[in-house]
């Protein structure tokens, strides 16, 4: 009561004295889950790559389809096979006063791969890649060889500033002092764990925001999030759970907004090893993988009902997938749609390939990562059961999950057979998934590092490469809508739906739901 | 065992009554105790029972169907039975689930609460007996599980062991024992300086004999009451850590299990997901407690009028 | 007596020394940490990398001994997820977690004792029966299930008071805390009171089985006799009979109030060290997991050895014992 009396009195004196030019309003927001760090280049996150957006510009932004689009940079360009030509905006100022010039740009390129003590930097994108300041608003990118996805990789970058934040710690970032970008919001305060504060730029060369002063308060447990939505303390909050949507849809002082994500649930199967350790005959005993075998996944990926998840799990909210990034995206297919559910034919491949009694399977997957996750792995391992294929279900918080999953056998090697696992496509588009889940697995190349099945086709191989190295579009989608088919065709992974992302405000607020799962203020609009 | 502690202080009475006549005739003097007695043993006659008197067996995949899910009280279920308390959110019926639940957290709390109790009765008496070097010892150790909270300890552990009925019976006893230990250690501490324990040694019995024979009769009824309290507790902790998702799995779940899943669908109106499951360990756990506590009352001697 | 308190110092070091070895192997058999903070972006290279940043391609006897050397001089490591320091996290954390214990400590004392002491003096009053049914019930509901019932209630039904999260803090004697403020108090009250449920239901029972069992002792028997007024005996020679054994438990308490904390402030957002453990977990932060756990070691032993000390000069044979080891 006593914020909403005191916005509205600031609100009075602000319409008396700009008659409505620009309301000093505040907005506060629930998050999911917290940014790790107010240093934009500590840790590459969804949550600390949403914060960062508020306050440090790209060269190239992407909006809300994670279409890209000028940011700092206003054009760019390959002016031969190695190099990338990128023109900077003029005019920009940081948040101190200072002038953005291709000598920030340079800096934030040097920074961005070597913050100390950085659990997971930018380094992934800017391998292979060198700067050379041209003029003070020209810049080239250097490569070893030519890369179509250049800007994609870019735009992942902040910009930060030379004068304040190259030099910097994070702990400077955290403090404020470093934290000085060219973006629509300036840093106010942070503390970690409580909230962080933002203000807004009023010299921000872009649209200026609605809002002068946000607030994001981190709040993980679901329902406690929706509570203090219902009770008035915060205005909007992000990652709504599939279980409260109706009843929020019902209230008319609740208004939701959703969106599908860039992020697929998908099923890996063990293809790399002759007797899978979560594999076992009806009896108990060893039996030859069965999982090697296409007609078997094409039988597993019959016998799930994708409906059924979608609209009993999720609540409806989420699309069944047929390929690895939902419509719309750059490099899916148009030929491919969900795997019909047909039990029948299910039970007559596994017949066919030799397993008409079935046999016994652990379906491992997360309880803590993706949304219902646990829930889909029980529902999968009932509809498995249902065409013989006996299903145990574990699942487990994913600190534990993910390292087993990825090298927990004894000899390094993903330890389970047959795993619920999520990816999110932060490039927005095709090749990121292909590259990293279908592509064989291969150390030396950088290739299917998230390959947990293993499956490995050569011919699939050859035409991502070829599509990585493609810098025309209209031929790189091709590529990786034959790669996309290809994949589908053998089986080498089960995707099951696409993730569908929901944000509850007050009513008279309108968020614009984006595909990259980020809860961005500027993204908040008043009705 | 009991009765040396009622023999001893039963007024001469003219009916000739057995120590077991005497004990149960006090106990049921309450009528609250009675009625919780009569709650916990038909909670554990369901919980038997179980398999015979329930439509589902939530616990095999092939009768579970997420068709059925969530599901609002005497909805009628795929399979074709009427489930009474409706379904959860993986299409269990939930008056299944929670006998079966009830079966997986009465012995998961009575099984840990058990063994807990025998190694720190045995520890603790060890230490009030034998003393000097022992006793500092096992009392540092004592101390030292002591102060880390229950819940961090069990958190810790299952999240090291992983999950399964196995492995919370284990973090619970590893996060209980302590507090039966020092009960008894400090009860034993007083009645060993009694005379009677003197007189015993003067006869010349043995130490395990004062010991088991003894001191350790006098040092049950504090001991009831902590066995109550931590069976008690034990059942919510494991919900606890199901609650923080490092409890039991998922397609097993305990009542615990059931009301954290239950937990997502509060604000959702869907109140018979966690409120049923809820109340089956309500009166579990209370009427747990109200029978120690009535125990408590008529093994302690001191509270004769 | 200073023997016996520089024995149980001693001692006292060798247990910290002790958890220090525990805790630390404990938490390093967890999970694999690098999957977790790695972007899934990463490629091989990228991972193998990360192992080498954060210090895992060491074996783990020279990872322990590495710690041990920093924790001697003060620095319990650096967090994986937040890259600073440990230790600093963790302080900058501990005033939202004390002042909850703080608080909820103070609900259970000054309702569970009263309400206690009531129900021991007249157990056959219907308000008695009805204060160890409330107890029961403190005892018997989760304490998550609570905490949701009570943001559901007076923050989402009745809007009485905010749901979650810290309010405005200001300072007395330089502590900054919420309970200086109005809007803190008002943040505070339910999750301390959530907290507090368990140990207002130990507190009736603690005080109550107390007082019925003092009531029927010889002293208060002679007290009567000698014609000393009923309030007399109960509030000086009852009370100070039962307030040792309710202050030691309490005081014991306190350390798993601030354990439990870790539930408390998951449900309530409350931005205290218990949400930041089960986060470290969570995301196998294991250096603020191992800084965290030696901190309550530390302030455990602590509190033991202070709770060892009081008692031993509230009731000397308790000192005696351990001297005649």
């Amino acid at each position: 009561m006593r914020k909403l009396s005191a916005v509205a009195v600031a609100t009075v004196s602000a319409l008396a004295l700009f008659t409505g030019a620009a309301l000093a309003e505040k907005l506060t927001i629930g998050l999911a889950s917290e940014p790790t760090s107010m240093d934009p280049h500590f840790h590459n996150l969804g949550p600390n790559n949403a914060m960062s957006v508020h306050i440090f510009d790209r060269l190239i932004a992407q909006d809300e389809k994670q279409r890209l689009s000028p940011g700092l940079a206003v054009s760019w360009k390959p002016i031969d096979d190695l190099t990338w030509e990128f023109k900077l905006r003029e005019g920009v100022k940081f948040h101190d006063g200072s002038d953005f010039t291709a000598d920030d740009v340079i800096c934030t390129m040097e920074r961005a791969p070597e913050v100390p003590n950085s659990p997971s930097g930018y380094g992934t994108y800017l391998k292979g890649k060198s700067f050379k300041k041209i003029d003070d608003y020209t810049v080239h990118a250097i490569t070893e060889a030519p890369y179509p996805l250049m800007a994609n990789d870019i735009s992942t970058i902040p910009v930060i500033s030379d004068s304040a934040g190259c030099g910097a710690a994070t702990e400077d970032f955290n403090a404020g002092s470093a934290s000085i970008g060219t973006g629509p919001f300036k840093f106010s305060d942070y503390k970690p764990g409580e909230s962080i504060t933002l203000v807004r730029n009023d010299d921000y060369w872009g649209d200026a925001p609605a809002w002068s002063e946000v607030e994001f308060r981190p709040i993980k447990s679901g329902p406690s999030r929706v509570a203090a939505l219902l009770a008035g303390d915060v205005d909007m909050i992000a990652g709504v759970p599939t279980t409260d949507i109706s009843t929020l849809e019902a209230k008319d002082d609740i208004q939701l907004s959703q969106g599908v994500s860039n992020r697929v649930i998908y099923l890996h199967m063990d293809q790399f090893r002759e007797n899978s350790p979560f594999v076992k005959g009806n009896d108990g005993s060893e039996i030859k993988n069965p999982l090697m075998d296409q007609r078997v996944r094409l039988a597993i990926s019959k016998a799930i009902n994708r409906d059924a998840i979608v609209d009993r799990v999720m609540e409806g909210v989420a699309i069944p997938a047929g390929q690895l990034l939902p419509e719309g995206f750059f490099g899916v297919s148009d030929k491919l749609s969900p795997e019909a559910y047909d039990p029948e034919a299910a039970k007559a491949l596994l017949a066919e390939a030799g397993y008409g009694d079935g046999f016994q399977l652990t379906i491992h997957g997360p309880n803590d990562r993706y949304i219902n996750d646990a829930k889909i792995a029980e529902a999968i391992g009932q509809m498995l059961t249902r065409v013989g294929i006996k299903t145990a279900v574990e699942t487990m918080p994913r600190s534990v999950y993910f390292g087993r999953a990825s090298r927990g056998s004894p000899d390094g090697l993903p330890e389970f057979s047959f795993i619920l696992v999520g990816w999110g496509a932060g490039s927005g588009e095709a090749s990121s998934p292909l590259k990293s889940l279908i592509h064989t697995f291969d150390k030396d190349k950088g290739f299917g590092s998230s390959n947990r099945g293993r499956h490995s086709n050569a011919e699939i191989d050859a035409l991502i490469e070829e599509a990585l190295q493609t810098v025309d579009d209209e031929k790189r989608q091709d590529l990786l809508a034959k790669s996309t088919e290809m994949a589908i065709e053998n089986v080498a992974i089960i995707p099951t739906h696409f993730q569908v992302n929901t944000w509850a405000a007050k009513k008279g607020l309108k968020y614009t739901p984006r595909t990259d799962e980020y809860t961005l203020a500027m993204g908040v609009v008043k009705e | 065992m009991t009765d040396s502690t009622i023999q001893s202080v039963a007024p001469a009475s003219v009916k000739v009554e057995t120590p077991f006549q005497r004990f149960r005739a006090e106990f049921f003097e309450s009528r609250i105790a009675t009625c919780a007695f009569v709650i916990f043993t038909i909670i554990v006659l369901l919980a038997i029972l179980a398999p015979w008197i329930t439509p589902q067996n939530p616990y095999d995949l092939a009768q579970v169907d997420v068709l059925d899910g969530r599901l609002p009280p005497g909805s009628e279920a795929f399979a074709g039975y009427t489930m009474w308390l409706g379904s959860d959110g993986a299409g269990r019926d939930l008056y299944s689930a929670i006998l079966y639940g009830l079966r997986i957290s009465i012995s998961v709390g009575i099984a840990s609460g058990v063994i807990a109790l025998f190694i720190g009765m045995t520890v603790g008496l060890l230490a009030a007996y034998v003393g000097g070097r022992t006793e500092a010892i096992i009392m540092r150790v004592v101390d030292l599980q002591l102060s880390f909270p229950a819940t961090l300890v069990a958190l810790m552990l299952v999240a090291v062991l992983g999950k399964g009925v196995d492995k919370i019976i284990l973090a619970l006893v590893v996060a209980q024992w302590a507090y039966y230990a020092r009960t008894v250690r400090a009860t034993a501490l007083v009645e060993r300086s009694k005379e009677y324990v003197e007189a015993a040694q003067c006869l010349g019995l043995s130490r395990m004999r004062v010991v088991f024979g003894h001191i350790l009769p006098n040092c049950l009824a504090p001991l009831i009451v902590v066995g109550t309290v931590q069976t008690a507790h034990a059942v919510s902790l494991e919900a606890t850590l199901s609650f923080l998702g490092v409890g039991l799995p998922q397609t097993e779940p305990s009542l615990g299990v059931l009301i954290a899943n239950g937990f997502e669908y509060m604000l959702s109106g869907r109140y018979w997901i966690s409120v049923f499951p809820g109340i089956a360990l309500l009166l579990t756990v209370a009427s747990i407690n109200l029978v120690g506590d009535q125990l408590r009352d008529v093994l302690n001697p001191r509270l004769k009028k | 007596m200073t023997v016996f308190v520089i024995r149980r110092l001693m001692q006292a070091i060798f247990v910290v020394f002790l958890m220090s070895v525990i805790v630390f192997f404990g938490v390093n058999v967890v999970g694999d940490p690098v999957y977790m903070l790695v972007s899934p972006d990463a490629d091989q290279a990228d991972i193998e990398a990360a192992i080498r940043r954060l210090g895992l391609d060491r074996p783990i006897w020279e990872q322990y001994f590495l710690f041990l050397k920093g924790a001697l001089q003060g620095n319990l490591g650096d967090s994986f997820v937040f890259g600073e320091p440990a230790l600093k996290l963790i302080l900058h954390h501990m005033p939202a977690t004390l002042e909850l214990a703080f608080s909820a400590l103070f609900l259970s004392i000054v309702l569970g004792i009263p309400l206690g002491l009531f129900s021991g003096l007249y157990p056959d009053n219907p308000v008695s029966k009805g204060i160890m049914a409330g107890s029961i019930l403190g005892f018997s509901l989760p304490t998550f299930w609570v905490g949701l019932m009570l943001i559901l209630l007076f923050a989402v039904e009745l809007g009485w008071l905010p749901s979650t999260g810290r309010g405005d803090t200001a300072s007395i004697f330089g502590i900054e805390t919420s309970l200086a403020t109005w809007d803190g108090i008002r943040h505070i009250f339910l999750p301390a009171l959530n907290l507090s449920l368990l140990k207002i239901s130990l507190a009736i029972r603690l005080t109550r089985a107390g007082v019925r069992e003092a009531m029927g002792q010889d002293y208060v028997k002679y007290a009567r006799a000698k014609g000393l007024s009923t309030s007399r005996i109960i509030f000086v020679h009852v009370m100070k009979n039962i307030m040792i054994p309710v202050v030691t438990v309490m005081g014991l308490e306190f350390g798993s109030l601030i354990g439990f904390s870790v539930v408390t402030e998951t449900i309530f957002a409350w931005p205290g060290m218990g949400k930041l453990l089960i986060d470290a977990i969570l995301q196998l932060d294991r250096p603020v997991v191992v800084a965290y756990l030696m901190i309550m070691v530390l302030f455990f032993v602590l509190i033991n050895l202070v709770v060892d000390i009081l008692y031993s000069i509230l009731d000397p044979r308790v000192r005696l014992q351990d001297q005649g080891a």
